[in-house]
């Protein structure tokens, strides 16, 4: 997936949603959400460890975070391809963008795509728990960067 | 189908068309106007109008606190909530309606019994018996009580095909044991573990059984006398009954020598700030306001259920469970997981390459309720390999053109996810 730096979350965000507007049938999403698990790429095996993992989720799910350049860049991983195509919206939004940017992105697009309506509410809390981790190594590099 | 009546006088066959149009549930249309079909019912089912009515009525013109007050709504609610007791007690043969105790659940039940006759009977040392198939309800209670006792669990190993090891279990069996504690059937496998036999080899040495039911009621014909069983347990909501509302069967002695669980309200004879002295059954063991309602609706569910006939029942959801077994088999890479030669209503499933969450979710957006993951009994998925399953289960409503709708969008997922 190319790591487009000069696009603002909001821009990516704007973007997926267009994509899933172009389906009716809510098949015909998750279909493409599947796709988009699909085509992400896999998480290397060493780092599906405890450390990345990431709890509240019914299936597995890792995410691993890397820092260079003043930019996060994200890798993940699920077990679960529906589980996976989440991760992989999370990452084609807010991989590659300066932590700043991550800590306060507000990630609506979930909303305006439909997705939190259709989703379990076990799963909900699994994608918020990975929204938060997120967050979580946001800060923690903002924060070694400013000191 | 006209319900008929076979050479022993029992009704056999009964009208799904007509059952389905007592459940209102059944027939709505949900996301984008699919059908529901609901096979989540050994998580709770569905209830029939007569139950919801029961329940609206009673509230609309019954409604009082029971055995205090002297006055008419008092005398009503009383009488409703002792004749639902009286109900419940024919429908499992219980020797009088004082063993039958309301509780929340079939899990309040079996806590109930772990913190009176457990905490009584069990020491340092002792050993409480368990099946590998059990649900957490019936892990966890006595898993607490052990820890505070210094006793220990014995957990007897099931087959790969989820039959339960009967002589593991009579070899458990020691001067040690102080209870057995079993699922008559269980949630995740379906398989209906022959408890008559069990409650006889503990029996032979002492040892009372507790059997937890909150899966067999429902299809089972039931009768605690006959089984011998010291406690049975069930909830109200996975028997076309409301939520919040379970039964606690005992023996009367087991029962009158255990000390009360909760205190407060009518499990009350007299408080002085000396002492206090309990009431009789089954109100010692019923703290507190009762959940009246519950109680009321719950004895509608097995008048409800008298009504159509048990046998009838069984047999129409043996049938169903028959040609569901072999539908599934059409779809490609499906293992049926328990396959006990003795089973009820429940078809277990995983599938090549197919995530149970992403599955579960899929049908969920074709319209059909399922339940994925490992269905409160990790032990027992531990023991079989697998982070889940794929479960549906049958309930009397339940048509073979539903069958037909799983297999279907099974069809789909299995072409989506591979």
């Amino acid at each position: 997936m190319a790591e487009l730096h000069n696009d603002t979350i909001e821009a990516r965000a704007r973007q997926l949603v267009e994509e899933f507007a172009l389906f009716d049938d809510w098949m015909d999403k998750y279909e493409y959400l599947i796709e988009l698990g699909k085509s992400l790429p896999p998480l290397e095996p060493e780092y599906k460890t405890e450390a990345f993992r990431i709890h509240g989720c019914q299936s597995q799910v890792w995410i691993r975070p890397e820092f260079r350049d003043g930019r996060v860049y994200f890798k993940g991983d699920s077990d679960a391809l529906i589980t996976k195509g989440l991760v992989a919206l999370l990452i084609r939004v807010l991989s590659g963008q300066p932590p700043e940017a991550i800590v306060n992105a507000r990630l609506d697009f979930l909303d305006e795509i439909g997705l939190k309506a259709h989703l379990s509410p076990t799963r909900k809390n699994g994608l918020a728990a990975m929204i938060e981790q997120i967050r979580r190594y946001a800060q923690a590099y903002l924060q070694a960067s400013r000191n | 189908m006209p319900a008929s009546v076979d050479s022993t006088g029992l009704q056999t066959t009964f009208d799904v068309a007509r059952v389905r149009a007592d459940f209102p549930a059944l027939h709505q249309r949900i996301y984008d106007g699919r059908p529901l079909v609901y096979l989540d019912n050994a998580a709770t089912t569905q209830k029939p109008q007569v139950v919801i009515d029961r329940i609206r009525d009673f509230y609309m013109r019954e409604n009082a606190n029971i055995h205090r007050g002297v006055h008419y709504l008092s005398q009503l609610a009383s009488d409703a909530y002792d004749e639902a007791r009286r109900l419940v007690a024919d429908f499992i043969g219980a020797p009088d309606p004082s063993q039958v105790i309301f509780t929340r659940g079939t899990t309040e039940s079996i806590n109930l019994v772990a913190a009176t006759y457990g905490r009584q009977h069990v020491g340092k040392g002792d050993e409480i018996v368990l099946s590998a198939m059990e649900h957490h309800s019936n892990i966890v209670p006595w898993q607490l009580l052990c820890e505070e006792k210094g006793a220990r669990l014995r957990v007897v190993p099931v087959d790969e095909r989820g039959v339960l090891d009967l002589e593991a279990l009579e070899r458990s069996l020691t001067e040690r044991t102080r209870l057995v504690a079993i699922a008559h059937v269980s949630n995740a496998l379906g398989t209906v573990n022959p408890v008559r036999e069990i409650i006889r080899m503990a029996h032979a040495r002492g040892i009372p059984v507790l059997v937890d039911g909150a899966q067999a009621i429902q299809h089972l014909e039931v009768n605690v006398a006959e089984l011998d069983c010291d406690f049975y347990c069930f909830s109200g909501h996975k028997m076309y009954g409301p939520t919040g509302i379970g039964i606690l069967y005992g023996k009367a002695e087991l029962l009158e020598a255990m000390p009360p669980y909760q205190g407060g309200g009518d499990m009350i004879e007299r408080v002085t700030f000396e002492r206090t002295t309990f009431n009789r059954l089954p109100y010692k063991f019923e703290a507190g306001t009762p959940h009246i309602a519950g109680a009321i609706g719950l004895g509608a569910a097995v008048a409800y259920l008298n009504g159509l006939g048990r046998a009838a029942v069984a047999h129409y959801e043996d049938e169903l469970l028959r040609y569901a077994t072999e539908r599934l088999q059409e779809v490609p890479g499906l293992r049926l997981i328990g396959t006990a030669p003795h089973k009820v209503s429940v078809l277990s499933f995983v599938i090549d390459g197919v995530h149970p969450y992403d599955a579960g979710t899929l049908l969920d957006q074709m319209g059909i309720a399922v339940r994925t993951g490992h269905h409160c009994a990790q032990p027992l998925m531990d023991r079989l390999g697998l982070p889940g399953t794929i479960r549906a289960s049958l309930a009397l409503y339940n048509t073979r053109e539903e069958i037909d709708a799983l297999v279907e969008a099974l069809h789909r997922v299995v072409r989506m996810l591979r």
